[in-house]
């Protein structure tokens, strides 16, 4: 790629020698990796400690003590990436998994993109990583061929080593390492990937590769990074968006020991992007006195447009406004016809709360300031948007930045908005000491960018057959675009590609709309995003018409998804997002759609013909979606009884295609399970005058083990290309529990959380 | 003050009404105890004192002294224990924030108890949060480690006599 390889990769190797008692990160240096395109990398520096490394290619070096390094760019916050993509790597590599190291990869552009969200680190890099790993194979196997005077054609890497069959020799990778890094690097269309029957690792339940530490407490999370001579920072926030500090006596915070300084947060800006909010820091020596010190502050705030917003009222006023006619998204065949000459109709309207993230570790980041360089280690999804972001606030280039990726204590979408360590990096500069800012649950519940309050409207029209022959859907939430510019109200193409105008249902006339919604509190991305309001209200509704029409639900959602066949949802201005991909590789097919939606229905004990209750107060619900291109069907079976509800079952059928690491795509199955029913029975944040009256697992419950029904999760379809895992469980979880609880009680709950009706067991 | 932790007795500097969690983050550097919620209500932060468990963020640093503390570096010294053993083979951890005090909360549970019910279970385990969702694991996890830790217990016992 260049012709002075050697003298940048010597000046890197300096450079990394300097920084490596600093972080067990390696320094990455490479080519560039422009979107998903891998490297054609003769230089990188990923090399651990102080062994003799001999990088390979962006992602992978090898020493000579036989260490494979595999570098993993994407987050770790209970995915299971820091596992899955370095597997992938070490199968086409022919590497044993014993020897492999995991290096967690700075935020650096050359990795291509490093937001980890979307559910997209496998199926966005999965060939790429093969690649890595075929690449550096090729490179041992040439330096074989060049030790031995053979051809590289009869080297075959096998288990770490590479083996010459004709001669009987082979040699270890470590062996080999330096004399591969001289090799040239292999182009693309040369590479020879391997077939699925012969992977060692991919497909394959792979323990993953933290846990050992994990049960010894060795985990290094954004709360544990402790650097020599830090301090702590605890920062009192304006409570309501907009606001500023007008005053503040902080005198008793002072004299309080262990406090250091009391610095004034600039803030209150709108759009909020992830700047930090207004607020007063205190840094202190220790946690405690910074936290009992900013209990002392007394502190007055600035008025704002939106310390008038409540938000129960607020959802009322939207469920209003969707009944109304709004702005027209999609429109096929004639809705309003239909629906005048309808021999029944049907309309209903569903909402869903402010939710917050409430990951078990708040966010956290330590940062160190010196000159035109900042250091940052943080728990973040986006170490790129990190560096930009601090380096907007410093007056730096990102390059000046380096961010170091801890685990993460759960992310769900949270630690996708770097405003923490934004935060850290100021009050570091500020002090001229290393400072982490700690958040307190509080902070965390109070100052969350909230998954959108929102409301839904559906009304159809059926002929005397009970076939549903129209079909009007409207929506309204603050959308998450008002977090990046001001006086937006309606949502996103990218919001209403999330199983809103993507209704997978062969409908003649059909019309979807959306109605405004005010931004009154900073929103965000919450694992799965509007597809949690819109699977909730469209598998609600679609189980409304079963029950009204006495159909078995199942039959009646196959009746309504139709012909096997690859839906375009693309109409007008409506560009559909499909995730990223491209429909032509991953179209939304609704064969797979029904597939799963056949085997849910098995694990179901499904009412028949509007007969509601099939054991006293017991019933079971399904519901399917698809989402970041999978499809995933929820079962659950509820028992209601004196008006309080307890979960029995819950069973996850998911095609995912190909699922790297099966266990790890179950765990992240039984959790979206988990996670659809704390939001579904519990969750909920409210906020007055502006201000979230939530403030900690007392107010914002999740759900408990006692509380964890017997679960099973089914995967199908993996002769698919791998598509997304960490978010398309959760949208079904929701009205599989609503149908439920419909069918055991005959109540149907339209607006969540569950508990607002019934009580829980 | 003097805090004996895990066997061994640390020196802190800190005041009196400062939680048991701060001294042992900040002062000891012993991370693998949590800060999840700082109320009692997450359990992330379970340690034991004088073997049972306890929420390191709600006990005063005063009401520790002379205490037998446990962390979870102190569970065990390799990593060995039959919780740790299982919540391996069942590959328990998502994102493993919470683990340490979901391991803490069932390492006294079992040493009070070496047969618990599902329900005793559910009830030893109802204080430590899991926003992963590994609830299901963790209970499979215990109820394999049972056997391993019944029959364990049972070599020391043999070997004593």
């Amino acid at each position: 790629m260049t012709d002075n390889t050697n003298a940048i990769s010597l000046v890197d190797r300096r450079r990394f020698l300097k920084l490596a008692g600093v972080s067990s990160s390696g320094l990455i240096l490479g080519a560039t990796l422009p979107n998903f395109q891998p490297a054609w990398a003769d230089i990188a520096g990923t090399a651990a400690k102080d062994k003799s490394a001999a990088p390979l290619n962006l992602f992978v070096s090898i020493a000579k003590d036989n260490t494979v390094s595999i570098v993993c760019h994407r987050s770790e916050m209970g995915q299971g990436i820091r596992t899955g993509l370095p597997q992938v790597v070490a199968d086409e590599l022919e590497a044993d998994w014993d020897l492999v190291e995991v290096v967690q990869g700075l935020g650096d552009k050359r990795y291509g993109n490093q937001n980890t969200d979307g559910s997209r680190s496998i199926r966005n890099f999965y060939t790429t990583m093969r690649t890595m790993g075929a690449s550096a194979r090729t490179m041992l196997e040439q330096a074989a061929a060049q030790l031995w005077s053979v051809p590289a054609s009869e080297c075959q890497a096998r288990k770490h080593r590479v083996h010459h069959s004709a001669s009987n020799r082979s040699a270890s990778f470590g062996e080999l390492a330096e004399l591969a890094a001289t090799q040239k690097v292999p182009a693309e269309d040369t590479l020879v990937l391997k077939t699925p029957t012969n992977f060692n690792y991919i497909g394959k339940p792979v323990a993953t590769y933290d846990t050992p530490a994990i049960v010894q407490g060795k985990g290094v999370f954004g709360q544990d990074v402790i650097l020599e001579d830090m301090l702590i920072a605890s920062i009192e926030r304006a409570p309501v968006l907009g606001s500023k500090v007008a005053a503040v006596d902080d005198s008793a915070a002072r004299k309080i020991s262990g406090v250091v300084a009391i610095e004034n947060m600039d803030g209150g800006i709108e759009p909020p992007l992830f700047h930090p909010l207004a607020g007063v820091a205190v840094i202190a020596t220790n946690t405690w006195a910074a936290m009992k010190a900013r209990r002392a502050l007394d502190i007055e705030w600035t008025d704002t447009s939106h310390a008038s917003h409540d938000s129960a009222p607020f959802i009322e006023t939207l469920k209003q406004r969707v009944q109304q006619p709004g702005k027209v998204v999609t429109k096929y065949g004639d809705v309003a016809s239909s629906l005048a000459s309808a021999a029944y109709k049907h309309s209903a309207t569903y909402s869903v709360p402010y939710l917050a993230h409430a990951s078990m570790e708040p966010p956290s980041a330590t940062a160190v300031v010196k000159d035109d360089h900042c250091e940052i280690w943080a728990c973040v999804q986006v170490p790129q948007a990190t560096q930009q972001h601090v380096a907007n606030a410093l007056g730096l280039t990102p390059e000046q930045i380096k961010v170091n990726v801890t685990l993460l204590g759960g992310g769900f979408g949270r630690k996708s908005k770097p405003d923490f360590a934004v935060e850290a990096a100021l009050l570091a500069k500020k002090m001229q000491r290393p400072v982490k800012v700690v958040w307190s649950r509080e902070d965390d519940i109070r100052h969350d960018y909230f998954h959108a309050a929102a409301a839904s409207h559906f009304e159809s029209a059926m002929d005397d057959d009970g076939q549903v022959t129209g079909w009007q859907q409207r929506t309204a939430f603050p959308t998450i675009s008002g977090t990046f510019a001001n006086g937006v109200e309606h949502p996103s193409n990218g919001e209403l590609s999330l199983g809103f105008a993507d209704i997978p249902f062969d409908i003649p006339h059909r019309q979807c709309e959306t109605a405004p919604a005010e931004y009154e509190a900073r929103i965000g991305w919450l694992r799965s995003v509007s597809n949690i309001q819109n699977a909730f209200a469209v598998c609600s509704f679609a189980d409304e018409l079963a029950h009204l029409r006495n159909r078995k639900p199942d039959e009646f959602l196959l009746e309504l998804i139709g012909e096997d066949r690859h839906i375009d949802p693309n109409q007008g201005d409506f560009e559909y997002g499909n995730h990223g991909a491209s429909l032509k590789d991953f179209p939304l097919d609704t064969a797979r759609l029904k597939q799963v939606l056949a085997v849910t229905a098995a694990k179901a004990d499904l009412t028949q013909k509007g007969d509601h209750v099939q054991k006293a107060g017991e019933g079971w619900g399904i519901a399917v979606h698809r989402s970041f291109l999978s499809y995933v069907g929820i079962a659950t079976k509820v028992a209601v009884e004196n008006g309080r509800v307890a979960i029995k079952e819950m069973h996850c059928v998911a095609d995912v295609g190909l699922a790297v690491n099966p266990d790890r795509v179950e765990s992240q199955m039984e959790g979206s399970m988990v996670f659809g029913m704390s939001l579904a029975l519990m969750g909920g944040i409210n906020m007055e005058k502006g201000a979230v009256t939530n403030s900690n697992f007392h107010d914002y419950p999740l759900l408990r083990m006692q509380q964890s029904p017997k679960m099973s999760v089914t995967l199908m379809g993996t002769e698919h290309a791998p598509a997304g895992v960490g978010e398309p469980g959760v949208p079904p979880v929701a009205p599989s529990i609503t149908n439920a609880i419909f069918a055991a009680c005959g109540e149907r709950i339209r607006d969540l959380p569950v508990n607002k009706h019934l009580q829980l067991v | 003050m003097e805090l004996t932790i895990n066997g061994k007795v640390h020196q802190v500097d800190v005041d009196d009404d400062t939680p048991l969690l701060w001294a042992l983050r900040d002062e000891l550097k012993m991370t693998g105890t949590k800060f999840g919620c700082g109320a009692g209500l997450c359990g992330a932060c379970t340690i034991h004192i004088n073997g049972n468990p306890a929420r390191a963020c709600l006990t005063p640093i005063a009401a520790a002294k002379g205490a037998k503390i446990t962390t979870i570096e102190g569970l065990s010294d390799t990593g060995d224990h039959p919780l740790q053993q299982a919540w391996v083979k069942h590959n328990v951890p998502q994102c493993g924030y919470c683990q340490s005090g979901q391991l803490m909360s069932a390492a006294a549970l079992l040493a009070n108890n070496p047969t618990p019910s599902e329900k005793e279970i559910d009830s030893a385990m109802s204080g430590n949060l899991c926003r992963c969702g590994t609830y299901p694991r963790i209970k499979a996890a215990i109820q394999d480690a049972v056997h391993y830790y019944n029959a364990s217990e049972q070599q020391e016992k043999q070997g004593g006599e």
